[in-house]
């Protein structure tokens, strides 16, 4: 006659032992548990779980046990609910070579009766799963890698041509939390590139109409909209708050000043700046890899550096350059990937060229240098004052 | 023969052009051969005394001139170079 259910766990009984739960929470307290393997199914482990516990349904035990436990000497807890299904997967372990498998009395079910410390495992609701699963299904990203998008704060300067973007591809990614920084109002001729804003929106602060944009889109985005410039009285306060700067500012005294505030408060910062048909981009992370002014040391004469707004821009490469700092943006968030930290990509719209150059950290920058003396300046006048300093004799 | 690729902001200085060829045997001769083809772009790039404005970046292939040995860094024919202002557009 074949064996019974509880023929086999009668068997499983005389070679696997069992460790009371009291035991197990001492040592585990202690720093000195053995590795415990939580076999019940996901819907189980959501609810909560032993400390520290490894998570292996029991359907992919032997197919997932070397990873996690290469060594068959090493000591392996298995847990489920009331001790039963852990017992028959201790078994197996034991039949796969391991040589130091016991099984948890009574399962976790007596573990939390006798009040032991229980772990909650952070999970995405059933709506987030479905809203970001394009994201899931990556290995690289994954819910652990989703959750952290959703715990993170991105800071934007600028809900403009690259800004809107932008925040528009952050706020879809799931990124927890968007500051936009934007004094400026909505007006027509922003229409042409600035997508996150619309026409019955002109008049509007640019930070509001885009956090009625992101409302829209994904609403559980937490969008907090800064109307004022970015200064040196606010810059380190606001900085502080947000995990990653994107820089989409559009004036060089901002970007010396985002630049140095980088570095102050070990905030990456990515970079893009456009004009016409051409865009360039970074990525600076303070003191790994070179920063702004490693590679533009000084900004450009009024004359030979205009903004949009004097010289034009194609609207379409905002979309192009705002996205790659939004992917930029998410890579350095997730630590996947090798960002544009110690390239310029420059993009030529016109030609249809992406070309890279190595940007090195100058050992004398005057901003991340060992002898730099980093302080917050007056941006305005030291811009004014470099450009142009003997620029007005060349021409003469 | 070198290669230069002229920013936007220079392009009117080049007649319009995005490249530019010029004669030189190191980046020195290449960049005073472009300012004597197009004098309006030595007004942009150099000071008064005929040196680079510490404001251009200018690239040999992908790499900073400045960090090999700037102006007397060897260029041949098959090598471009990029004059490369900040931009700080971005709205
Ligand atoms: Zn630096």
């Amino acid at each position: 006659m074949s064996p019974s259910y509880q023929d086999l766990i009668a068997a499983a009984r005389e070679v696997i032992p069992e460790v009371e739960p009291a035991d197990v929470a001492s040592r585990v307290a202690s720093g000195d548990g053995p590795l415990i393997i939580d076999v019940r199914e996901t819907a189980e482990w959501d609810q909560g779980h032993l400390p520290g516990a490894v998570h292996i349904p029991r359907g992919f035990l032997e197919s997932r046990i070397g990873g996690t436990a290469p060594d068959s000497d090493q000591e392996i807890l298995v847990s489920c609910a009331s001790g039963q299904r852990s017992l028959l997967s201790a078994q197996t372990l034991h039949h796969m070579g391991f040589t130091n498998v016991t099984n948890l009395a009574g399962g976790f079910a007596r573990w939390k009766q006798n009040n032991h410390p229980v772990e909650v495992p952070r999970i995405l609701s059933a709506a987030q799963r479905s809203r970001y699963s394009r994201h899931i299904l990556i290995p690289e990203v994954g819910e652990e890698g989703q959750m952290k998008l959703l715990d993170s704060k991105a800071l934007l300067i600028g809900a403009g041509g690259l800004g809107s973007p932008a925040a528009y591809y952050l706020a879809a990614a799931g990124i927890g939390t968007i500051g936009l920084v934007d004094d400026d109002d909505v007006d027509e001729s922003n229409l042409q590139r600035q997508i996150i804003h619309t026409t019955d929106r002109v008049g509007m602060n640019k930070g509001e109409s885009a956090k009625q944009a992101i409302a829209a889109l994904n609403p559980e985005v937490q969008v907090n909209v800064h109307p004022f410039r970015v200064n040196r009285d606010n810059v380190l306060d606001l900085v502080s708050q947000y995990d990653i700067i994107v820089d989409g500012a559009d004036n060089f005294p901002t970007r010396y000043l985002l630049a140095d505030a980088s570095l102050m408060t070990n905030t990456p910062l990515v970079h893009a700046s456009i004009l016409r048909f051409e865009g360039h981009a970074s990525v600076f992370n303070p003191y790994d890899g070179p920063c702004y002014r490693c590679l533009f040391p000084e900004p450009p004469p009024p004359d030979l550096a205009p903004s949009c707004g004097e010289a034009g821009v194609l609207g379409v490469l905002c979309g192009v350059m705002g996205n790659i700092q939004a992917t930029e943006a998410i890579k350095v968030l997730l630590g996947i990937g090798d960002t544009l930290s110690g390239r310029l990509l420059i993009y030529d719209a016109l030609g249809m060229t992406f070309t890279e150059l190595k940007v090195r950290r100058d050992p004398d920058c005057p901003s991340c240098g060992p002898n730099a003396d980093l302080q917050l300046r007056d941006y305005e006048a030291w811009c004014a004052g470099v450009g142009s300093h003997d620029h007005a004799g060349a021409s003469a | 023969m070198s290669t230069v690729k002229i920013p936007p902001v220079l392009r009117q200085a080049a007649g319009g052009e995005r490249t530019v060829e010029a004669k030189g045997t190191n980046v020195g001769e290449v960049l005073s051969a472009l300012c004597e083809a197009h004098p309006a772009i030595g007004k942009q790039i150099l000071t008064s005394d005929g040196e680079l404005h510490k404001f251009v970046n200018v690239y040999v292939n992908d790499e900073d001139a400045r960090l090999m040995q700037w102006t007397d860094t060897p260029v041949g024919d098959d090598d471009t170079l990029l004059i490369l202002p900040a931009m700080a557009g971005g709205q």
